[in-house]
């Protein structure tokens, strides 16, 4: 892989990427197919272009960016984009959920799997471990950033408003939190099960620095994610709400929560499949 | 080894100032320790690390999920993480954040709880917790820790920066007889042998350790001869020590400042059970919540007392014959 790849490039990635995401959920009959479609875009930008990372992974993180992920039920494609940028081979992706496997249904460090730094699936405790290892990086002079992903649904958690509250407060400018804002969950639309309200000013208020940014959309992506480190040693954390929509790439998935956490029938995950290029070779 | 008799002091200070003193010494001796307070930072006597090391101090406010949480990151990160606040709120109120971001994810991270068991005094419930060694204890990995006086969580403290993985260290706040000696080496997970005895064995830990050294010396009186044993690591659990002494006396009385539900009772009849069973008896906190009052009214209130001690003595050698 080239160090910078285009975005032709990267859209190429994301569709293997999303080949996988439903392959994996179909290979076990269970997992979140929506989400992890949905943030396919964003996984791809971060790992092939925006991350100063290395994949012979250190779980300190010394030296090099790193990135946590709070909502860990969209764990499909955070192993694909680990297996596809190097760090553990992508045939391990077969082993998804099932026993004896490194690639849990929820992301662990308990079976040592590259990449990952911390257990996340009990939802809205990621922010605060993030926060951790940036305060961590500021200690140590190591100028890298600190990226954590959180879900929309999951700003309901009130942990994650103790967090909000905490790094404005240490002036945290090592910091970007990227909010997965499909405006969907499981048991239905944001709005129906728990109003989010206007979160551009909720993030404001609590003294955020905040950017909109097209979670699907490759070239807005890569833009906004370069620009937010550039606002980065400004004395403010930066939240960049990300529009995603969930399911995106599987025409029956879009647009809906039903495949929040539900995987495809056979027949399904071979239409699912049709629509999706095959572009680096399935696992 | 001294002789029941040999165990005096002469001067009283709270657990929670001994791990004051160790946070400090700790900090001096190790760059990686940093804390964290959740707006408890008097009451931890956490002031002394975060005047001389300010920088590697964290408060965070009343957020004690956010700072599990923080705590976890600094420690990914490499540093050694040490959060304080009161048993209550280090435990039942954030287990989640701890079986998630720290348990379950191997975290280095020191969970200093003060204010634990009844001896909180006039606060009355709400802060008493009576099962957060229970809570601990059934974390995987999670070792607990729950040392008798000023000197020992002194000691406690400084020791578990050497230990890498979770750790829950337990103390509390009223002045309390300092008798184990300065020099004492903590070795977390080997009991430390009060005194040598063959009628009975006595496990206690925290404060209920000097309640069980003065039974033990009334039990003297009457002819009855105690094998002490300071068990302030209850997970992992000096079975070994456990054993070998009921081998001795063929029968054991366990005390703490815990619902007799999950802590070192629960801990040592477990360890019994399956090896070398022998009638038991616990001094312990009967399954219910505390109340508001005096440290020693609720101790005898609630049957932790020197009495309820030598009176399980009785009744657990009765059972052996």
């Amino acid at each position: 892989m080239q160090s910078n790849p285009s975005t032709e490039e990267l859209e190429r990635i994301a569709s293997q990427i999303r080949r996988d995401i439903v392959r994996m959920v179909h290979g076990v009959a269970s997992g979140h197919p929506g989400g992890s479609l949905g943030c396919a875009d964003f996984f791809t930008a971060l790992y092939f272009r925006i991350l100063k990372h290395s994949t012979s992974f250190n779980m300190k993180g010394t030296d090099e960016d790193m990135f946590f992920l709070s909502n860990g039920h969209i764990s499909p494609v955070w192993y694909s984009a680990l297996a596809r940028s190097g760090y553990f081979p992508v045939q391990e992706l077969a082993t998804f959920r099932k026993i004896d496997s490194r690639l849990q249904g929820h992301p662990a460090t308990h079976e040592h799997l590259p990449g990952v730094r911390v257990a996340s699936g009990s939802l809205g405790q990621g922010v605060s471990v993030a926060i951790g290892a940036a305060l961590s990086k500021r200690l140590d002079g190591d100028d890298h950033l600190v990226y954590v992903l959180t879900g929309d649904g999951e700003l309901q958690e009130g942990q994650i408003w103790e967090a909000l509250m905490f790094a404005p407060h240490y002036m945290l400018d090592n910091l970007i939190l990227v909010v997965d804002w499909n405006g969907q969950q499981i048991d239905g639309p944001n709005h129906e099960i728990m109003a989010l309200g206007d979160l551009e000013e909720k993030f404001s208020a609590f003294g955020w620095e905040t950017l909109k940014m097209n979670g699907n959309e490759m070239n807005d992506l890569v833009n906004k994610l370069e620009h937010a480190k550039t606002r980065m040693g400004r004395g403010k954390p930066l939240a960049i709400l990300m529009t995603t929509e969930m399911g995106k790439g599987v025409d029956y998935m879009e647009g809906t929560h039903a495949w929040h956490g539900k995987a495809p029938n056979d027949e399904l995950a071979e239409r699912a499949l049709d629509q999706l290029t095959e572009t680096l070779g399935d696992y | 080894m001294k002789s029941i008799h040999d165990y005096s002091f002469t001067e009283k200070k709270a657990t929670r100032d001994g791990f004051g003193a160790g946070l400090l010494q700790v900090g001096k001796d190790n760059d990686n320790v940093v804390a964290l307070c959740a707006d408890l930072t008097g009451s931890l006597k956490m002031n002394a690390f975060k005047d001389e090391f300010p920088n590697r101090f964290f408060q965070v406010g009343i957020a004690e999920a956010n700072m599990m949480g923080i705590a976890a990151g600094l420690a990914t990160t490499g540093k050694i993480p040490y959060t304080g606040t009161f048993a209550n709120f280090s435990t039942g109120r954030v287990y989640d954040q701890i079986r998630q971001s720290i348990a379950y994810s191997s975290k280095n991270v020191k969970i200093c709880a003060s204010h634990a068991g009844l001896t909180l005094g006039e606060d009355g419930a709400t802060h008493q917790i009576l099962e957060d060694i229970g809570l601990m204890r059934m974390l995987p990995g999670m070792t607990v820790i729950n040392p008798c006086d000023y000197n020992q969580t002194k000691l406690a403290t400084q020791a578990i920066a050497n230990v890498e993985g979770p750790v829950y260290l337990r103390f509390g706040r009223p002045s309390w007889p300092i008798f184990s000696p300065v020099e004492e080496k903590f070795e977390i997970g080997k009991a430390w042998h009060i005194s040598s005895g063959i009628d009975v064995t006595i496990v206690a830990t925290g404060h209920l350790v000097w309640t069980a050294i003065e039974a033990a010396q009334e039990l003297e009186k009457m002819g009855i001869s105690s094998d002490v044993l300071n068990i302030h690591t209850i997970k992992p659990l000096d079975t070994d020590a456990i054993i070998q002494s009921v081998q001795k006396t063929g029968c054991i009385v366990s005390a703490e400042e815990h619902n007799k539900f999950g802590g070192l009772g629960s801990a040592v009849a477990e360890a019994l059970i399956t090896s070398n069973p022998v009638p038991m008896e616990m001094v312990a906190v009967n399954d219910s919540f505390g109340e508001s009052g005096k440290p020693t009214e609720l101790l005898e209130k609630y049957g932790l007392t020197k009495n309820n001690i030598v009176e399980a003595v009785k009744k657990v050698r009765a059972r052996k014959q």
